[in-house]
């Protein structure tokens, strides 16, 4: 028996709460956690409380103070920035050639992106440490962004490609009949009208470039190109036998900024109707 | 300002679909031409073709006597208004009719002028910072007449530019279109599905069915005499009846009784290909030509035929009635003119007739009406070929 309360319109406002509750907490309570260990002393690392007793910010300004975090911090902004940025370039360019135009091989273009996104990266590694040894590219911008762009491609062809078919044929009609090239008629009309498409799709992009591992990990060697999360694992403690568990969890927190910021500023760009009025609504 | 010529335009798919085979049209300098006809009848292909949208597979097309089959759209300088409007809804009002001016790199001054000019011109001039999406739909679609206008193009193209409006804006709408032809002169080529449409708007109306031109002409002659069953049927509302009837001893006998042939009549039948035999003929009588009381004029009730019949429905429509009489089952050529017209009407064949009639008149539903019809004001048909065996003159292309 549910309690009278339960049922109906309320209680089902009030069942949703509470999950969704639940939810966010089982989300948010590790990134709450990290901050706290990371506003935290050494000497109360260990005290099992959630809301720091003593709090410092010297983790912050220690890993503000070495070039260590400073670099990698200035690698991971660069490569997953201009990844981002040619894989959106790319990817909206072959995307609408997957959109709009029948041309031979598309399906075998199509099957072998989604290969590409299904393959185990960690199987790649050693070839790849191998070829960019050989090609100079080992700890180089170049060398992540490469890896970077191949891998983020499928994903941005696939959402874009989803966003290009949305838009009316008869504004690209339209167009060319006004005068414009196809380049001019995919810059000035279908790209803006995409454009939520595509802040999207950088956010994705973004995204999993800034979080890599594994191919920063194997791919870097100096701090001439290591991100930030392969930085994290060559944190040290300010004594030899101390571990960082500060610094590391001040890194952390201050790397997940740019993402919260990155996402904030463009959800707004990513309004819903944009394309309403083209045509008879 | 230009003509247009398609010179056996054809338009076959890469599946091998015929979708328009070999059309033959000159449009003149300022001409307004409307192709109608039947959904999939290739009108729209064939305004694409014009347009540059779809690729030509065989003929020619000319745009002031230069051909034009492998020009992008951009250089056939056309301008096109589309069914769905088509504006760009980043832009606002302005930049969507500045769009082919900026495109075309005029100078600020020179778009500025031209869209004002076009936004007075549609009574626009208040909405040229609003979006598409906050504009209603006779708005936008006059956004679209307004990029078209703009440029000043050497023709103008519309893909059912009215379609999409509701039935008291499209006719007020299509009033200011063929003011706004006429006031700029432009050659215009419009595609519309609607007869109405087409007659009220063009100079001369193409009729399409089936990628084939049935019959090109003025709105008048394709309404006086239509070239074959197909216009006769597809242009005019109510639709013109269309009976089957046999010819014998100078007479025509029909669901409608018997009836003395005419001078022109008789001329009629006598261009029928013997060889095909049979004596049948398809009758053709418009509505208006059916009245509920006799004809005054003496010349004209010596030829007129009487039918008495049980009245099934009255549409009142204000001016005028519609009455659907029911005449007898008459075996006959039914399944030709079925064929040709394609109207469901036919369906009841041969054995309803629609008559137009003042709303003054005192037809009721499920009584008897007698109606009256000069002999000499009905077409006839060749059953087999479709073509009107009493056109005037049968130059006219008919059915392949």
């Amino acid at each position: 028996m549910t309690a009278p309360w339960l049922s109906g319109a309320a209680g089902r406002k009030v069942r949703w709460t509470l999950i969704d509750i639940a939810v966010v907490a089982y989300a948010l309570v590790p990134v709450l956690w990290i901050a706290s260990l990371s506003l935290k002393t050494p000497a109360t690392f260990g005290d099992g409380n959630f809301v720091p007793r003593e709090v410092t910010l010297d983790n912050y300004v220690e890993i503000f103070s070495t070039t260590l975090f400073t670099r990698a911090l200035i690698n991971s902004i660069g490569i997953a920035g201009i990844a981002t940025a040619i894989a959106v370039v790319i990817g909206a360019m072959a995307a609408y050639a997957v959109a709009r135009l029948d041309f031979p091989g598309k399906r075998a273009l199509i099957g072998v992106s989604l290969l590409i996104a299904m393959f185990p990266q960690v199987s790649l590694i050693s070839p790849l440490f191998e070829i960019e040894r050989r090609l100079g590219l080992f700890d180089t911008w170049p060398g992540l962004i490469l890896p970077y762009v191949t891998f983020a491609l499928p994903l941005a062809i696939y959402t874009l490609s989803a966003f290009f078919r949305e838009i009316p044929r008869e504004l690209e009609r339209a167009a060319m009949i006004d005068g414009a090239t196809p380049a001019q008629a995919f810059r000035k009309v279908v790209v803006p009208l995409a454009a939520p498409g595509m802040v999207t799709t950088a956010i994705l992009v973004f995204i999993f470039a800034w979080n890599d591992f594994l191919f920063a990990i194997s791919l870097t060697s100096t701090e001439a190109a290591r991100t930030v999360p392969a930085a994290l694992a060559f944190f040290t403690g300010a004594a030899q036998f101390e571990e960082p568990t500060g610094t590391i969890s001040a890194a952390a927190v201050v790397i997940t900024i740019p993402i919260v910021v990155f996402v904030l500023t463009f959800q707004r760009r990513i309004v819903a109707g944009l394309t309403s009025g083209a045509v008879k609504g | 300002m230009a003509t247009i010529e398609l010179d056996r335009v054809t338009k076959r798919f890469d599946d091998g679909a015929v979708a328009v085979s070999g059309i033959d049209l000159e449009v003149t300098d300022g001409e307004f031409v409307i192709l109608v006809g039947p959904s999939g009848c290739g009108k729209s292909t064939t305004l694409n073709m014009v347009a540059g949208l779809e690729d030509i597979s065989a003929g020619e097309l000319r745009i002031d006597g230069v051909r034009m089959n492998e020009r992008a759209p951009r250089d056939r300088d056309v301008a096109m208004v589309f069914q769905s409007y088509a504006l760009y809804p980043h832009m606002s009002v302005r930049e969507n009719m500045a769009f082919p001016l900026r495109l075309a790199k005029r100078d600020d001054a020179t778009v500025r002028r031209a869209v004002s000019e076009a936004a007075e011109l549609l009574d626009l001039s208040e909405h040229l910072d609003r979006k598409p999406a906050a504009l209603s739909g006779g708005q936008r679609q006059r956004v679209a007449m307004g990029r078209a206008i703009v440029r000043d193009p050497k023709a103008f193209l519309m893909d059912e530019p009215l379609s999409n409006l509701d039935a008291k804006l499209r006719v007020q709408m299509r009033t200011s279109v063929s003011r706004l032809q006429r006031k700029l002169g432009t050659t215009t080529l419009y595609v519309t599905h609607d007869q109405t449409e087409a007659l009220t708007l063009g100079d001369r109306v193409v009729v399409m069915r089936d990628g084939h031109v049935q019959q090109i002409g003025s709105p008048q002659q394709l309404y006086d005499h239509p070239a074959n069953l197909f216009v006769a049927g597809f242009i005019g509302s109510p639709a013109m009846n269309l009976m089957p009837a046999e010819l014998a001893d100078g007479a025509l006998h029909g669901p409608f009784g018997s009836v003395t042939l005419t001078g022109r009549l008789r001329a009629a039948t006598e261009r029928r290909d013997p060889a095909r035999g049979a004596a049948g003929v398809v009758v053709g009588l418009r509505p208006e030509h059916l009245a509920d009381h006799a004809p005054s004029d003496p010349e004209v009730l010596r030829r007129a035929v009487t039918l008495t019949a049980p009245v099934d429905v009255v549409e009142t429509v204000g001016s005028d009635k519609y009455a659907h009489v029911e005449l007898p089952e008459q075996p006959g050529p039914a399944a030709p003119v079925a064929a040709e017209t394609g109207t469901a009407r036919i369906d009841r064949q041969g054995t309803q007739l629609v008559a137009r009639l003042p709303g003054s008149s005192g037809v009721r539903a499920g009584e008897v009406a007698e109606l009256w019809f000069d002999a000499d004001a009905v077409q006839l048909f060749d059953p087999t070929t479709g073509a009107n065996l009493s056109a005037p003159s049968r130059a006219a292309p008919g059915v392949a």
